[in-house]
């Protein structure tokens, strides 16, 4: 596939939060404000190009010669849990204003499904290295934006009332509906 | 088995005379999972899921059927583990029983049911990081002895498979016009297709919040 469709898919039409509903849970609790979304965003960006990477290297010179497929859940989110750790070491040794913007997420993203499900997708569309490359960091720049968006969004709630009932996830939910429309109405330029 | 019920407290009805089921702790606790801590409308938790799946009843069942199984084993194996798993280390655990059983559900998907793990795709994986698993272990299975802990994940298992099947029928009536790939509206009748693609889900779920909400908040205020 062409690389630049393919980033253009992975960022905008196939949004891996607006339409594969990865990473939600973040999405809808963290979006409030849009400092702390847009650190979570990074974060999630960082790590998921990392762990895809490692994740295609492991599965390709390890699992796949031995025949060990069926425990490629285990191994990944082993690869997963042991980079946020090394990052957060390294991060706080090393760029302690990268660790002020973003560290305070990192131990989160462990669980976050929008990485693990990277690395499952990138395994049964069998994507190339460099594929790998492009797909993970494209669908952690379109995680990025979308939750962006999502906080620019919500601070205008302020100004408006929706019903009393919807609380605070259920206006999300809607909010994201009207957003993925949005996001899904490029599919004719490039689709995964 | 002292230690039962220390954060979760369960408003205990003194026993009655005679054993009544519906009086019993482990019912409230059975009760207080499927509409309390309901994990899709009360907790929020296991939103991608939800989401993903609900687009067929066929797949919202089988899917809800993989995550109460996980669920009630892992409750199970963690609280008879309790005493067992180090403070410091019981996260990694949590994740290392998880992914065994995920796999094992997996497998037993691939081999009997093709066609719906394909369907679900990478979604039965994404078990693993599912919240709702992590935080029954966390939250209540490491503090109680294994019969209410069983009886806690089947409620919330129960709970998410109800909240599931009410969306995905919803969206598969408006959009297919069928239940379970059967017919059910005339053909006239016009379908909605934009409940059958991902911001349907979303609209869905975010309606579905609300009728819960109008309901919850209407039953505390009488």
């Amino acid at each position: 596939m062409n690389p630049v469709l393919l980033l253009f898919a992975s960022v905008i039409t196939s949004n891996i939060a607006l339409t594969y509903f990865l990473g939600m849970c973040p999405f809808v609790t963290i979006s409030k404000q849009i400092h702390v979304a847009a650190g979570m965003g990074m974060a999630v960006t960082m790590v998921m190009t990392l762990t895809a990477s490692a994740n295609w290297l492991i599965q390709n010179i390890i699992l796949v010669p031995l025949g060990l497929e069926y425990l490629q859940f285990l191994v990944f989110i082993v690869t997963i849990a042991t980079i946020v750790q090394i990052l957060e070491i390294v991060i706080d040794r090393y760029f302690p204003i990268l660790y002020l913007s973003f560290g305070i997420f990192l131990p989160l993203i462990t669980v976050n499904c929008a990485i693990l499900g990277i690395s499952l997708f990138m395994v049964l569309r069998s994507y190339g290295f460099i594929e790998t490359v492009l797909y993970s960091f494209g669908s952690g720049v379109g995680w990025l934006l979308a939750i962006i968006t999502m906080g620019g969004l919500r601070r205008n709630l302020v100004f408006s009332k929706p019903l009393r009932n919807f609380g605070d996830p259920g206006i999300t939910a809607i909010i994201a509906g009207i957003m993925a429309l949005g996001f899904i109405g490029f599919t004719g330029v490039a689709g995964l | 088995m002292g230690d039962s019920a220390n954060q979760n407290s369960v408003n205990l009805k003194i026993p009655q005379k005679g054993y009544k089921l519906l009086k019993t702790k482990s019912w409230m606790v059975f009760k207080e999972g499927v509409w309390h801590n309901n994990p899709i409308f009360g907790m929020m938790l296991g939103l991608c899921s939800t989401l993903a799946v609900t687009n067929l009843v066929s797949n919202a069942l089988v899917m809800s059927a993989a995550v109460t199984l996980v669920l009630v084993v892992n409750s199970a194996i963690i609280s008879s583990l309790r005493n067992l798993i180090p403070d410091r280390v019981r996260m990694i655990a949590y994740m290392l029983i998880i992914s065994s059983l995920v796999i094992t559900v997996d497998l037993i998907l691939k081999i009997v049911l093709p066609e719906a793990s394909k369907a679900l795709g990478p979604y039965v994986a994404l078990i693993i990081t599912n919240c709702i698993l992590m935080g029954r272990a966390e939250a209540y299975a490491i503090n109680n002895s294994v019969g209410l802990s069983v009886m806690d994940a089947l409620g919330v298992g129960l709970g998410y498979t109800f909240s599931l099947t009410l969306i995905s029928i919803f969206r598969e009536l408006i959009g297919f016009g069928s239940i379970l790939g059967f017919t059910v509206l005339p053909g006239e009748l016009p379908r909605i297709a934009l409940f059958t693609i991902p911001p349907g889900a979303f609209f869905a779920l975010g309606t579905f919040i609300l009728i819960i909400n109008t309901i919850r908040n209407r039953r505390s205020e009488s």
